[in-house]
């Protein structure tokens, strides 16, 4: 990455829904980069841009935050990098972004930014807002008032932009004093820290005392150092945050006297209140959310499907002409049946992720999201989530991983957890294929009740199924995880806007992007491993396997247009996946599989939907594993060599259903887990847990059903 | 005692003091201050959160929370 050669490092900061976003898209255009902050898991997002003067610069969009005394994990970055002179991502320059509607909250952030000493632009956003609210601000007054320089910006539409480039490349004054005299409060640490760090501004070595042990880069050794002086300087943290908030806000408010003229009645708030009205009513509210996931559901499997078919198609065409075109040999395989299929088995995500980000980027953009947290909290609290919970819980259709990146705006450790923990249990998009076959092989296709399909109501249980496992398991951590940290849920609802279609497109961009690095490299190792596993096996048996399968088709008079699928099913059977397969068969008998489902069972492990693929090799379907009816043909035919009765009966197809619906078969999502709570703790006991519900699940039903 | 919880869609009251610290420094921060005037908006379907105007802006929070915030 090119992030040390650049010249002005610009941070970028503001409370959400301030416009930060739109501001960094109209700054970097398409040349963001999506990086990681050290120490931390956090995504740091940041992009280039040329100056007027000529000069580059490189700007890091700092997460939202209403404060720089952080809440959650997101928030937490933002003082980090503010205060850590010695990090590559330390800034020359701050914008700190406002929303004009609601200035005083917003200049709360602003005055402590100021304070650290960095130079510090302010740019002035929504003044349209503002005036669509009846208040008038004067820019002059602002900058007199707060002694910096401003910039009104409309960042939806890009005005302004300009003004604010040229802004960065002249001199800042920096105030007379601070906005907010720490010293006053705590006259006798500031020195020491002070010196003990080599420090020179006050608010600083204020903020040092404060937030000692969220910070990353001190050692154990000086966070003990500040943490005894503290003690022996009557440091009271939360007195004195109080103290410095309610200061901070009499200033404010008092300066802002001359800077905004309030002229009555807020239009904007009267239309919003209308929507809310509706939007969050008892019957309607829940009603338009219903339908909002209803679209979803479609938009993610229906208008996906052309989209994932091509690139299925592409991918096999790939691979068979990658057969065609290179020499015979073992490297030619790997790539044409390990690497080329395991790409495919990344990119075929692709259509429902990015439709999935488009979907929830909208809902976040025009405000409605906030109230779907709103509507769902309460009953979101019973089960020990959080209303925060519902948008990683509702992409958690599409994809475990990017929702459980999505659960790092929840403040509370514990509801975040949970939060992480349950949602691998939401049908992700890799079940649906294995779903698909296992219910049109022992669900008869028939309607119930006149017009429901038969078929379609089992799937869409499967879903009600993992969902209800995803809130029961929620509610069992509720009683058995000891809170640290506290629950709650004050949350700002912004006004309704149309969406800007711009930070639409980048969020779909960038998601997309991450999944693909990120996931991809995962699934990628594991899917040529398993191939490894697959194609080389121990002793004669592998090795003569030719021969073997010539004589066989002899005995058995077979004609020769089955020898290369019969072929490659005697291989596998023998290969080392074939062994483990037969290997685990004690295990997974009582559920009523045999070594074949094994051999799926541990393939599985890169991705669900390999199953698919691994039952057509090892019932020798053929190279052609997206014709369905061909396998569903082999496997109703295949018969059970204990009963004599066909092996998939309704009994192994329910069991293998549940066994799918809950175990913990993705490879990827453990890594995403262990880093998004950087232990391996978590995720191997969501791997024991999961997999524990699966296996009994699994074994009930067959028992019963038997 | 009045708490902000008792307020009902439509009132308004000012804020006195906080009973909870832990909350009161996030509330702080979202400018619910003693002294500010806050308007009850509306509640979610269950009673709870309930939605309050603070500071020219909207403001959702459980109703456990808003009976730490004590009106004059």
């Amino acid at each position: 990455m090119s992030e040390k050669k650049q010249g002005l490092k610009i941070a970028l900061v503001g409370n959400p829904n301030a416009g930060k976003t739109s501001l960094f898209n109209q700054l970097t255009g398409l040349k963001q980069k999506v990086g990681n902050f050290p120490g931390v898991t956090m995504d740091k997002n940041f992009g280039f841009f040329k100056l007027p003067d000529g000069n580059s610069s490189i700007v890091i969009d700092l997460p939202g935050t209403y404060s720089i005394y952080p809440r959650s994990m997101d928030e937490r970055v933002v003082f980090d990098v503010l205060s850590d002179s010695t990090s590559e991502d330390y800034p020359d320059i701050i914008i700190v972004i406002v929303d004009a509607s609601t200035l005083e909250r917003n200049l709360l952030l602003f005055t402590e930014v100021i304070d650290l000493g960095i130079p510090t632009i302010l740019a002035l956003n929504m003044v349209e807002v503002a005036q669509k609210e009846n208040k008038s601000i004067s820019v002059k007054a602002l900058e007199k008032e707060f002694e910096t320089k401003v910039v009104s910006i409309n960042a939806r539409q890009g005005l302004g932009i300009e003004k604010l480039k040229k802004a960065l490349t002249e001199e800042i004054n920096r105030p007379s004093k601070a906005f907010f005299e720490a010293s006053s409060l705590s006259p006798e640490i500031i020195p020491v820290i002070k010196d003990k760090f080599n420090l020179e501004n006050d608010y600083l070595a204020y903020q040092y005392a404060q937030q000692t042990y969220s910070k990353q880069f001190l050692s154990n050794d000086e966070k003990r150092f500040i943490a005894d002086a503290k003690v022996k300087y009557n440091f009271c943290d939360r007195q004195f945050q109080t103290r410095e908030t309610v200061e901070r806000y009499q200033q404010i408010r008092e300066r802002l006297k001359s800077v905004v003229v309030d002229k009555g009645i807020d239009t904007n708030e009267t239309r919003s209140n209308k929507l809310d009205r509706i939007l969050t009513h008892k019957v309607y509210g829940y009603l338009i959310f219903m339908i909002i996931l209803f679209l979803l559901f479609q938009t993610i499997f229906k208008w996906a499907e052309p989209f994932m078919d091509m690139i299925d198609y592409g991918f096999a065409q790939l691979s068979f002409l990658t057969r065609q075109y290179l020499p015979e040999g073992a490297l030619t395989n790997l790539i044409a049946e390990g690497i080329i299929p395991g790409l495919g088995g990344v990119l075929i995500f692709i259509p429902q992720i990015a439709l999935l980000f488009c979907f929830i980027s909208i809902l976040e953009e025009s405000g409605y999201m906030a109230r779907v947290v709103f509507l769902m909290d309460k009953i979101m609290r019973r089960f020990g989530l959080n209303g925060k919970s519902v948008v990683p819980l509702i992409s958690g259709v599409a994809c475990a991983i990017p929702a459980i990146m999505a659960t790092r705006n929840i403040e509370s450790w514990k509801d975040r957890l949970i939060t992480i923990f349950v949602t691998p249990f939401m049908s992700c998009s890799a079940r649906l294929p294995v779903y698909a076959i296992l219910i049109a092989l022992v669900v008869p296709n028939r309607n119930v009740m006149g017009f429901f399909n038969l078929q379609g109501v089992v799937l869409m249980g499967m879903y009600l199924l993992g969902f209800l496992a995803a809130i029961f398991s929620a509610l069992a951590m509720k009683y058995i995880l000891k809170a640290k940290d506290r629950s709650y849920f004050i949350m700002e609802l912004p006004i309704y806007r149309w969406p800007k279609w711009k930070n639409v497109w980048y969020t779909i961009f960038g998601k997309s992007k991450t999944f693909v690095l990120e996931a991809g490299k995962i699934i990628l190792a594991i899917s040529i491993i398993l191939w490894v596993l697959a194609s080389y096996g121990p002793g004669k048996k592998f090795d003569q396997a030719e021969e073997i399968v010539k004589k066989e088709m002899q005995i058995n008079n077979i004609a020769d247009s089955e020898y290369e699928k019969l072929l490659s099913a005697h291989k596998l059977e023998y290969s080392y996946a074939g062994l483990l397969g037969k290997s685990i068969e004690p295990a997974i008998r009582p559920l009523g599989y045999d070594w074949k489902i094994g051999i799926a069972l541990i393939t599985s492990f890169a991705a669900r939907e390999v199953f698919v693929g691994t039952i057509a090799t090892i019932y020798s379907v053929g190279a052609d594993v997206e014709d369905e009816s061909t396998i569903k043909d082999k496997l109703r035919a295949e018969i059970n060599p204990k009963t004599g009765k066909p092996m998939y009966s309704l009994a192994l197809g329910v069991s293998l259903l549940i066994f799918y619906a809950f175990a913990m078969q993705c490879m990827s999502t453990l890594a995403v887990v262990y880093r998004e709570t950087k232990t391996w703790k978590w995720p191997i006991l969501q791997l024991i847990y999961m997999s524990g519900v699966a296996y009994i699940g699994a074994l009930i039903a067959y028992q019963l059903l038997k | 005692m009045r708490s902000l919880a008792d307020l009902k869609p439509g009132e308004i009251g000012v804020v006195k003091s906080f009973n909870d610290e832990y909350l009161s420094l996030k509330l702080l921060e979202m400018g619910v201050l003693p002294g500010t005037v806050v308007e009850m908006k509306f509640a979610a379907p269950f009673g709870d959160p309930i939605c309050i105007r603070v500071s020219g802006y909207n403001l959702s929070l459980r109703l456990d929370e808003a009976k730490t915030i004590s009106l004059t």
